[in-house]
């Protein structure tokens, strides 16, 4: 039985707070933590009441100059935050965090570190269209040096920043905006950390595994929920980290279940559905009992139409109907196409490229 | 001494102005209905209105997330900026942009982006292809941009080139004061962003911003220039953005006291003032204006809100050429 002092004390809270609680946490453990970025000293306001200017720091508008300043203190001894906004404002700062923090540490034959944390919000929910709504998370992965986390929930919010602002390699934490006004258990201690490179199995099943990560987590618990009532048992698997990725957890998952789906709302070229289905097919063949299905945001930038910026999000239906599929699949009565979901049914016009 | 607008020309310039402001009052209600937000540019119409006047059709426009009143100045239909801001097909951008990045080329508002600095990057471009033949012969470029794009790098890189290759390009800076919830003396060294400007080479002017005459004849005299030269100018416009930086926004963050005094210069109610002393226009005249635009505003609003919303099918349509 679990003694009652290590039972955490949770508190109910938004992603948005959770994340806020770890920056004041983490500002209290260690002075070298700070935060820089445009606004975040107007927003938070009483992290700059209690700390100080130093350490809470507006900038101006470019995001070059906050990157490249993060990356410099980071190399001298602080550990920076900087808060980018929307993550396709980080494209300006990717000369930065890419070929600075992302190389130098190797490039110098390991004299320097680089513990910094940029923080980008990214995701549809806003209706704000593609220059500030773009899951670009996959960029940042295929950069060498850095590692990128997404969480889902709002405890998960918290450790992960947590731990990111402890790591001392360059970490891109987004933020998925329809999750963070979303309320959820955080636990209150100091020490609450969530280990970045863990992902969570967020239900357990045996006929089908669902891996996503950010707001699709949600979609696949609800598409499980509906599943079940079918007779069909979905475990899904909530990834947090998108590098290092958790593989052990997916691998052991499909070799229990035989059949993987993977969901995410970025696009699938080149994503992390691809490289986890690259992984499965070849360290869990033998267990693989169905092909497996990728259901992604398509190639297309996100539109400011509420309509067209949600049909380019799988849906709780498709990701559904593609766990039936799996599960009624036979080598001979399906053909190949008929497996190549588009996320959203009614997307019809949406090419298959897998 | 600057010169008086004509009669006509001067009742343009309010009604025009008048025109901007209920237009983003609208989209404020809208907000509050559970439309999108919008960076509104209520405060800073007189910019918007003074600086497009002094261009011709064969111009060009490149402007960013505040552009509302660039695009109605130009002549855009507040009924198909409206659909574009709902996201419905009518909409300028089919309902793809929203409110953030509309163009409307056949208006000449070309490359509309909302990233900071987007806007400044890609003006050298189009001013080149003007200049090497590709608009309408003696057509210039005007880039309407922030103080705080202004901070970007890009501004200096954009200048220098400008200036290097002698394209014919009007930088129109509208400090407004804010970036979005920084305000600009929290994130400059230098007093104004002209004296950085300066520093390029370029023909530089600094203008009350809330003064539409004023800024239409700064306009003037810098696209005057750059016809002649075939290079480009610079005006900094000082002005104030009198809502929040986007929709819904409580502003707490703003010093009363500077928002009063520039409330008071409110370019709207300065030249009703104006227009009134020089007996062009009464009481009679500024309500029934009012309730002129107001009806279309209205009838505008009905419009966009009848518009259907584009397909799902059409998703990936337009990605590539
Ligand atoms: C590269 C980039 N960084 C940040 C933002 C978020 N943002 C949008 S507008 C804005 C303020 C821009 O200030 P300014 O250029 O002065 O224009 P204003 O909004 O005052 O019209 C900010 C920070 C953005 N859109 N793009
Ligand atoms: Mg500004």
């Amino acid at each position: 039985m679990t003694p009652y002092s290590a039972i955490p004390k949770m508190s109910r809270m938004t992603a948005e707070q959770a994340m806020h609680q770890a920056l004041r946490e983490e500002f209290q453990r260690d002075p070298d933590v700070m935060l820089m970025g445009e606004g975040v000293a107007t927003k938070r306001r009483d992290l700059l009441d209690d700390f100080s200017a130093a350490r809470v720091r507006n900038t101006p508008l470019a995001e070059a100059i906050i990157a490249g300043t993060a990356v410099g203190a980071a190399a001298s001894g602080l550990r920076p935050v900087i808060d980018l906004l929307f993550a396709p404002f980080m494209t300006y700062a990717m000369d930065a965090l890419v070929n600075s923090a992302g190389k130098l540490r190797y490039l110098s034959g390991g004299q320097f570190r680089f513990p910094l944390v940029a923080i980008g919000m990214t995701g549809g929910g806003w209706s704000v269209g593609g220059q500030h709504n773009h899951n670009l998370e996959a960029m940042f992965v295929h950069a060498p040096g850095l590692k990128v986390v997404m969480p889902a929930a709002p405890a998960d919010f918290k450790g992960l920043l947590k731990a990111a602002i402890r790591d001392d390699n360059p970490v891109l934490f987004f933020a998925d905006i329809g999750l963070l006004h979303e309320a959820g258990d955080v636990p209150e201690q100091d020490d609450f950390i969530v280990p970045i490179g863990r992902a969570a199995v967020r239900r357990v099943g045996d006929d089908v595994t669902l891996v996503a990560y950010a707001k699709t987590v949600n979609v696949c618990m609800q598409a499980a929920a509906q599943l079940e009532a079918e007779g069909i048992a979905a475990e899904v698997i909530d990834l947090r980290s998108l590098k290092p990725l958790d593989v052990d957890s997916v691998l052991n998952s499909v070799r229990k279940t035989g059949r993987l789906i993977i969901v995410h709302e970025a696009s699938g070229l080149c994503g992390i559905a691809a490289e986890l289905a690259s992984l499965a097919a070849t360290h869990a063949y033998a267990s693989l009992r169905a092909p497996i299905i990728r259901l992604t945001g398509p190639d297309a930038p996100a539109a400011a139409s509420w309509v067209l910026e949600q049909a380019a999000i799988p849906t709780v239906e498709a990701v559904a109907q593609a766990s039936r599929d799996l599960v009624e699949f036979m080598p001979v009565s399906l053909s190949e196409t008929n497996l190549c979901t588009p996320n959203h049914r009614s997307a019809g016009s949406q090419s298959c490229i897998y | 001494m600057q010169a008086q607008p004509n009669t006509d020309a001067a009742l343009r310039r309010l009604e025009t102005m008048q025109l901007i402001r209920a237009y983003e009052l609208a989209l404020v209600e809208l907000q509050r209905a559970g439309a999108p937000g919008t960076c509104t540019s209520v405060g800073q119409e007189a910019c918007a209105v003074g600086v497009i006047e002094a261009l011709d059709a064969r111009d060009r426009i490149v402007s960013n997330h505040r552009s509302a009143g660039h695009l109605i100045a130009r002549g855009a239909e507040p009924r198909r900026l409206m659909a574009e801001v709902l996201g419905r097909v009518d909409g300028y951008c089919g309902g793809r942009s929203g409110s953030l990045h509309i163009s409307a080329q056949e208006l000449g508002v070309v490359l509309t982006s909302t990233i900071v600095g987007g806007e400044l990057s890609m003006a050298p471009g189009v001013a080149l292809a003007q200049k090497m033949g590709k608009g309408d012969p003696g057509g210039i470029v005007a880039v309407f941009f922030g103080d705080g794009a202004a901070c970007e790098g890009i501004f200096h890189e954009a200048l220098n080139l400008a200036v290097l290759w002698q394209l014919p390009l009007l930088f129109v800076c509208e400090n407004n004061q804010w970036q979005a919830f920084v305000h600009r003396l929290e994130t400059m060294a230098e007093a104004a962003i002209a004296d950085w400007a300066r520093g390029h080479g370029l023909m530089v002017e600094t203008v009350d911003g809330n003064d539409v005459d004023a800024v239409q004849d700064a306009a003037a005299r810098a696209v005057a220039q750059i016809r002649a030269s075939g290079g480009p100018a610079f005006l900094e416009l000082s002005t104030y953005r009198q809502r929040g930086h986007f929709e819904p926004d409580d502003q707490t963050y703003v010093d009363p006291t500077e928002l009063r005094g520039w409330l008071r210069r409110d370019p709207i109610r300065l030249y009703s003032e104006r227009l009134r002393a020089r007996g062009l226009i009464d009481s009679a005249g500024l309500t029934a204006l009012q309730l002129r635009i107001d009806a279309s505003i209205t009838a505008a609003l009905a419009y966009a809100q009848t518009s259907a919303w584009p397909s799902p099918e059409t998703l990936t349509e337009y990605v590539y050429a």
